[in-house]
């Protein structure tokens, strides 16, 4: 009928253990990409990172929601108690649902049952996923309504026009996918990447749609509902404890879910990268699809990671217009050409692949020149005449580069007077 | 089963809606009932139909009505007063008309068996609608986007201003500070944050200079007890 007969015919504890993976991936998820991101922002800052808690520091994420969890929780007087209790469920709870239409992998053996790795698909799923999405922004909104507080008000107003802005370029870079998987489901669409991935051949969608998942998430240089500078903690701002807990973790999910999405939407989901499926058949086989998807997701994560630690916050209006009057006409004209050259296609009786692929990457490339162009020149090295400012020197052989060293504890530095922390076995 | 479920919960989400004292209260009951709704579509087997309620009313409607009732009136609960003479009997009889017709109507039907929807959903929900959309029902769709882009550039025609002077850049405003310093000695930066180098970081606490007295500049004006001190004026000196 539609592709999906797969789905819907498990047992039930099939589909009970299947809700544990997908709630146990999430948490693990975030877990483990807090660690991550202190970890290399902390090497783009030459610093160290945590380094206290199990190996390499893996579990300072745990100890920290530990701690997190037994704080005092407070709740502000002038705040909406029930309104103000509700709200991080609100927006905890979508984040774990919309990862039930992520395909893991192919149909696989699950227990001596014949399964795809997805916990169900839909006609409609990417939808579904918006639709989820657009439900979890009234947590944020209803948090910094009830939160009584004119920062938390002015987080809350900034995270939803931001989010609902973002959704719309969002919405319009996948409507490309769906022209060319002609379908809305996630297994569907991942089975019309067999060929092409559609970040390939949708270049411009994937461009815009990476663009948009940063806004959307509210993650750095679009964190604008939590400018620490202007708000304090924007709409979290009165929160604490559990409640604060879990908007933290629905933002890591969120992350992890528009990573999700943006592999299987344009990466080719669980497909072997690189063509590794046509050397290697069983690379598309078995257990292993479920390696290529996370590394893919990875990728994407890292991505986040990156932009974090190197670009500064946009301004908002700078922001706004680049969702509405940038990314939006960009889609909307994309959108077009995708159809005049498929539509071209199928009537010519020939392969629209090469076609979009050139197309995308001409314009793509048009638009990257063009942005290069109208950098500012680099400006000449200043040198500092003799009674100018004082400032300090550089390191020598220029700066510093790489990971921090890592710290030495022991006696011979203690000796110097420096007060260092013993080490675990001195301290035993 | 699942309709029971669901329809207690939109009814008693829709009881909440009517009830509720607080319209933000109402609102977030009206979005309960909206998801209700899309629940209900898709047990019926109309999945499309679900995602869009969803995205469209309880996304985008919805939020637009949180949005305005959150920027006009905070705390504002509903006043019982009546401004338009004789509402309260007027409302209860057209409810009371209303709902007599709706019973009469609903009675009159009777509920067999759902016929066609297989065929109606043959080659999947989203294909067939959109096959219904663009051929059959192609005027009536284009009509309503017609309808729809005229209403928002109707908006966008009733709150546009003309600008009058150019719009000032963050340069323009910065050359405008060093100006206004060089003229008057106005300050350049932004205002001593509460709390420095005080006892206390709160708010109502007022920073201290370098010679030990303090900055009023530094408190907002509504902490220190009264409009007319410090922080408003212009001006170097403390």
């Amino acid at each position: 009928m539609n592709g999906l007969e797969q789905f819907g015919q498990d047992p039930w504890w099939i589909i009970a253990i299947k809700v544990l993976l997908v709630f146990v991936v999430c948490v693990v998820l975030t877990l483990f990409n807090i660690w991550w991101e202190r970890k290399v922002v902390a090497r783009m800052q030459h610093r160290i990172g945590p380094n206290r808690h199990g190996p390499f520091g893996l579990l300072q994420s745990l100890a920290d929601g530990v701690k997190l969890a037994l704080k005092e929780d407070l709740t502000p007087e002038k705040a909406d108690k029930i309104v103000f209790i509700t709200a991080p469920i609100l927006a905890c709870v979508p984040a774990f649902v919309t990862f039930s239409v992520i395909p893991f992998g192919p149909e696989v053996n699950f227990f001596g049952v014949e399964t795809p790795l997805q916990l169900t698909d839909m006609p409609v799923a990417v939808l579904f996923v918006m639709a989820i999405a657009s439900i979890g922004i009234y947590g944020i909104v209803l948090g910094g309504w009830a939160s009584g507080s004119t920062y938390s008000l002015l987080g809350g107003l900034r995270s939803s026009a931001q989010m609902i802005s973002y959704e719309v370029s969002m919405g319009l870079a996948l409507v490309t996918v769906f022209l060319m998987a002609g379908s809305l489901s996630t297994s569907q669409i991942v089975a019309a990447q067999e060929d092409w991935w559609f970040g390939a051949l949708l270049l411009p969608s994937f461009l815009i749609y990476c663009i948009s998942m940063v806004g959307e998430t509210n993650r750095a240089p679009f964190d604008l509902p939590e400018a620490e500078g202007e708000l304090v903690g924007g709409f979290h701002t009165e929160y604490s404890s559990l409640k604060f807990a879990l908007f933290f973790l629905a933002e890591y999910i969120n992350m992890a879910t528009v990573s999700a999405l943006a592999t299987t939407l344009f990466l080719g989901g669980w497909r072997a990268p690189l063509g590794l499926g046509t050397i290697w058949a069983g690379a598309n086989e078995g257990y292993w699809p479920v390696l290529w998807f996370f590394l893919k997701m990875f990728f994407f994560i890292w991505v986040f990671i990156w932009l974090r630690g190197t670009l500064p916050r946009l301004r908002y209006d700078q922001f706004m217009s680049l969702g509405w009057k940038v990314l939006l006409p960009a889609s909307l004209a994309w959108i077009v050409v995708v159809a005049v050259i498929k539509m071209t296609a199928i009537e010519g009786g020939f392969s629209p692949n090469w076609f979009l692929f050139g197309f995308g990457l001409a314009v793509t490339a048009v638009v990257v020149l063009g942005f290069l162009n109208r950098l500012p020149e680099k400006e000449a090295q200043v040198t500092t005449p003799a009674g100018g400012f004082p400032t300090p020197a550089l390191p020598q052989g220029g700066a510093v580069r790489g990971a921090a060293q890592p710290l030495v504890f022991g006696p011979p530095a203690s000796a110097n007077g420096v007060r260092i922390l013993p080490s675990p076995e001195e301290a035993k | 089963m699942s309709f029971v479920i669901l329809a207690s919960v939109t009814v008693i989400a829709a009881l909440g809606l009517l009830f509720a004292r607080k319209p933000v209260h109402a609102a977030l009951s009206l979005a309960v009932v909206m998801i209700g709704l899309a629940m209900i579509y898709a047990t019926l087997e109309a999945p499309f139909l679900f995602a869009v309620q969803i995205v469209v009313y309880t996304g985008a409607i919805l939020m637009l009505f949180l949005f305005v009732i959150m920027l006009v009136g905070v705390d504002t609960s509903d006043t019982l007063k009546e401004t338009i003479a004789g509402q309260k009997v007027l409302a209860a009889l057209l409810g009371i008309g209303l709902g007599a017709t709706l019973i009469a109507g609903v009675g009159q039907a009777s509920i067999a068996t759902m016929r066609g929807l297989s065929s109606a959903n043959e080659g999947g929900n989203v294909h067939r609608l959109a096959d219904l959309l663009f051929s059959r029902y192609v005027i009536a769709f284009e009509a309503t986007s017609a309808l729809l882009i005229t209403a928002a550039i109707g908006a966008m025609v009733l709150a546009h201003r003309e600008r009058i002077d150019p719009k000032q850049s963050q340069t323009d405003l910065a050359r405008k500070r060093v100006a206004d310093y060089a003229k008057s000695g106005k300050h350049l930066g932004p205002l001593p944050p509460p709390g420095t180098f005080a006892r206390h970081n709160s708010n109502d606490t007022p920073a201290l200079l370098p010679d030990g007295s303090q900055s009023k500049k530094s408190v907002p004006a509504i902490l220190a007890g009264g409009a007319s001190n410090g922080t408003g004026d212009e001006g170097q000196g403390e």
